[in-house]
């Protein structure tokens, strides 16, 4: 147990990365990694920082951080390949299994 | 995750939260050599929970009324210390300490010019104590202490136009902005910290922040629905340098591209009671119009 | 040696700030205390003072202007009285949880209703449970000394909490005194810089002013504890250092013909003068009375308080404001600092002096007579005694 600092400044950064809140999910997204579209939508909107942006130029998709991701569903409804009646969805909520 | 995040993942924001994501956009804009005071609110209660932080940048919560003095105080510190140069310093408040309980704050740090930007996420309610009634509450909107009764339909009274209040202080710049339209509101910040730098003084961004939990929607559905207060002219982006509102850049949909109100009002409980209640949908209907109208003119 | 000059006493402490080399001062202004955000302004506009003056918006803003600004790193000086005092109250607990040595002079003035401008110390009383320190000034000199000194223990690293000097309103604010200013390497040489142990800053972010659960926050209240536990010898220490720099000595209590005294009048600030002259002028009708002066009150001085009370057998508390429902402040802290003493003094609470009323000598012979009278019956009749109470206008609906 680390020692409490003077008047409660927290001198660790980013520190809250140390509390997952993935446990918090009851639904999930999961992606279809050959539909996406690299728009970047979902890390864009996430309010999580749980999505690891597309690369474009690489043709690498996007990546779901399962370990801070709430569920929220922002990301399937936001995504561009699902808006688009003409290609194939690339996010998807599925409930959690637990 | 994205090791440049400044406000990194742990928080304890509710699933959807609107206001995090604005937080993220305005921080990727703003970069590391940004300070920021931040007003008690769920923000502050969700990223410090010590000993954790979310926050990459320095950071300073005192309370919950004077978000703009705390950073008026910073910004006069680092003047005297050398050490203001190049340094971004954002105050961000709710909207409960931004109209209500901490405007006079905000208020004298406009008058006394700091070059520092001010960000209210305007979710319209108090949310941190629980979803109760705020001066930035729409009108009709259910709340704890505003509640759809069988006798009074819910917040009586008007929201307060902080905006325009703001810019009436005769700041350098002011603007609306909202998460959907993201490029939009990361430009905004981009110029109130270019304002702030030039030494211009104070800058101003109203950012509209659903709230899955007080607005009782689906948590999925906060970029949809900040896209759609904006696309019923409910709320209406814009931005001005100055106090003239003649030099303000209003995009807001033409009355035939404008989507019914009523769009907006049926994917949120707290409107829910309005969807029996035609006269006021059309009440409501014929403002947001109006004022719409006389915006574009 | 310093110059001597003729001044007030809100220009003592704002003279303080500017020997202090402050760097921001954040204000707005009340009276009793205005001089000091003026003379500021005046040492700035003049280019005498190289700070950033901040003019907020209300007293409210001006602190938590000064918790932003320390917590940036800066030295921070501000001064307010009374009401203003009250509008600060809620930011005086945050800059003493956060830790930030802010230094306020108050000219100590009573609280509205009614309204009244006058001296008594029902502002800062109020403020005894703020974590800030407390130091009462008697005189101009003392303002000045106790200001400079403030800095030098709430930056102490075994400190690191905000402090206050009271003066009281008009009777030392307002009033013109002979002061020994000291030269500007003197204090050099006293006060070193302000050196943080966290600040704001972009290249080593951190995070203050954190939510704290019941998981830690006993602890961070119990270490701030420590700290105004730890502040009795730092005080003692910079005390020690002043006389030795300045030839000036200040202690935690101030006694005066206590050794063989039957009774001891305590006191605080600026009657502290009155009351020596009254314990002349009774030992001269051959009562044994002295008088004990509360320099520091906050950390409360116990043992020194316990050391003055095993030398009386009544012990007269004089109170310039009153803890309604119960006493006047100064006499409930010292009763529990004498709660497990077995051998102690017969202890009588005088409220005296509210809003601006004069103390005289009459109501030194007042005092005295009714603790001859306890000290006769070996029994108090009445703990808490108004003072010079115009009863005639009393009963009125």
């Amino acid at each position: 147990m680390d020692k409490i600092t003077l008047g409660a400044v927290n001198t660790e950064p980013g520190s809250s990365l140390n509390y997952k809140t993935g446990s918090w999910r009851t639904m999930k997204p999961v992606l279809t990694p050959e539909n996406c579209i690299f728009c970047n939508m979902c890390w864009q909107y996430c309010p999580d920082s749980a999505i690891e942006p597309a690369d474009p130029k690489e043709k690498k998709p996007i990546v779901i951080d399962y370990d801070y991701c709430k569920g929220c569903g922002i990301c399937v409804q936001e995504c561009l390949a699902n808006k688009n009646v003409n290609l194939k969805d690339a996010l998807a909520m599925v409930p959690e299994e637990k | 995750m994205a090791s440049d995040e400044l406000f990194v993942s742990g928080h304890r924001g509710c699933a959807g939260c609107g206001m995090a994501t604005a937080v993220r956009m305005i921080l990727q804009e703003a970069g590391p050599n940004t300070i920021v005071a931040n007003a008690t609110g769920c923000l502050e209660v969700m990223t410090t929970g010590y000993p954790e932080t979310s926050w990459k940048v320095p950071w300073i919560h005192a309370a919950f009324e004077n978000a703009g003095a705390v950073a008026s105080g910073v910004d006069v510190a680092l003047k005297k210390l050398g050490k203001r140069d190049g340094v971004n310093i954002l105050a961000f408040a709710g909207d409960g300490g931004t109209f209500d309980i901490g405007f006079q704050a905000l208020s004298g740090m406009l008058e006394r010019g700091h070059n520092i930007t001010y960000v209210v996420f305007d979710n319209e309610a108090y949310m941190n104590t629980g979803i109760q009634r705020c001066s930035s509450t729409p009108p009709y909107a259910s709340t704890t202490t505003s509640p759809a009764g069988k006798v009074i339909p819910g917040k009586q009274g008007r929201k307060k136009p902080i905006a325009n209040i703001v810019a009436a202080h005769d700041i350098a710049y002011t603007a609306t902005a909202t998460i959907a339209y993201h490029g939009d509101l990361k430009k905004k910040v981009r110029k109130a910290l270019e304002v702030n730098r030039e030494g211009k003084g104070p800058a101003f961004i109203h950012v509209f922040s659903p709230c899955p939990t007080g607005w009782r929607y689906p948590s999925e559905m906060t970029v949809e629905l900040s896209r759609m207060a904006v696309e019923t002219g409910i709320f209406v982006l814009w931005e001005q340098e100055g106090s003239d509102p003649r030099n303000r850049k209003i995009s807001c949909p033409p009355k035939e591209k404008r989507k019914p109100v009523e769009e907006y009002f049926k994917l949120q409980g707290r409107f829910r009671h309005l969807l029996k209640m035609p006269d006021i949908i059309e009440q409501i209907q014929k403002e947001v119009d109006e004022k719409c109208e006389n915006l574009m003119q | 040696m310093g110059v001597k000059q003729v001044v007030k006493g809100n220009f003592a402490t704002a003279v303080a700030a500017k020997l202090a080399r402050v760097d921001v001062v954040p204000a707005y202004p009340i009276t009793p205390s205005t001089l000091f955000p003026e003379q500021i302004s005046q040492y700035v506009a003049n280019g005498e003072m190289d700070a950033e003056l901040l003019l907020t918006e209300s007293e409210h803003s001006a602190m938590s202007a000064a918790i932003g600004a320390s917590a940036a790193g800066a030295r921070v000086a501000t001064a307010t009285a009374s009401q203003g005092l009250k509008l600060m109250s809620e930011m005086l607990f945050i800059a003493s949880g956060m830790r930030l040595p802010i230094v306020a002079a108050i000219g100590n003035r009573a609280l509205s209703a009614p309204i009244n401008i006058w001296a008594d110390h029902s502002d800062t009383m109020a403020e005894r449970d703020s974590g800030w320190l407390q130091f009462y000034a008697e005189n101009n000199q003392a303002s000045l000394d106790l200001m400079l000194m403030a800095f030098k223990i709430a930056e102490d690293h075994r400190v690191l909490l905000p402090a206050m000097v009271g003066l009281d309103a008009f009777v030392l604010t307002h009033t013109m005194e002979g002061v020994d200013v000291p030269l500007q390497e003197e204090v050099d040489e006293f006060l070193p810089p302000y050196e943080p142990v966290y600040t704001l800053d972009v290249n080593k972010p951190m995070t203050f002013g954190s939510f704290g659960t019941p998981a830690h926050y006993t602890e961070f209240k119990y270490a701030q504890w420590e700290a105004m536990e730890r502040a009795r010898e730092v005080i003692d220490e910079v005390f020690a250092q002043f006389e030795e720099k300045f030839g000036r000595k200040y202690e935690q209590v101030s006694e005066y013909r206590t050794d063989d005294a039957d009774i001891i009048f305590i006191t605080m600030g600026s009657v502290s003068g009155t009351a020596r002259a009254a314990v002349d002028r009774l030992r001269e009708r051959g009562i044994k009375a002295g008088v004990a002066k509360m320099v520091v009150f906050r950390p409360f001085p116990f043992e020194r308080i316990r050391e003055v009370a095993s030398k009386a057998k009544v012990l007269a508390i004089l109170d310039r404001a009153v803890s309604q429902g119960l006493s006047g402040p100064v006499f409930a802290d010292i009763s529990s600092a004498l709660a497990n003493v077995s051998d102690r003094p017969l202890l009588m609470d005088f409220i005296i002096g509210l809003g601006g009323r004069d103390i005289t000598f009459k109501d030194f012979d007042d005092m005295a007579e009714k603790a001859q009278k306890a000290l006769k019956d070996g029994k108090v009749e009445q703990e808490v005694n108004w003072v010079n109470l115009r009863t005639e206008l009393l009963g009125g609906e």
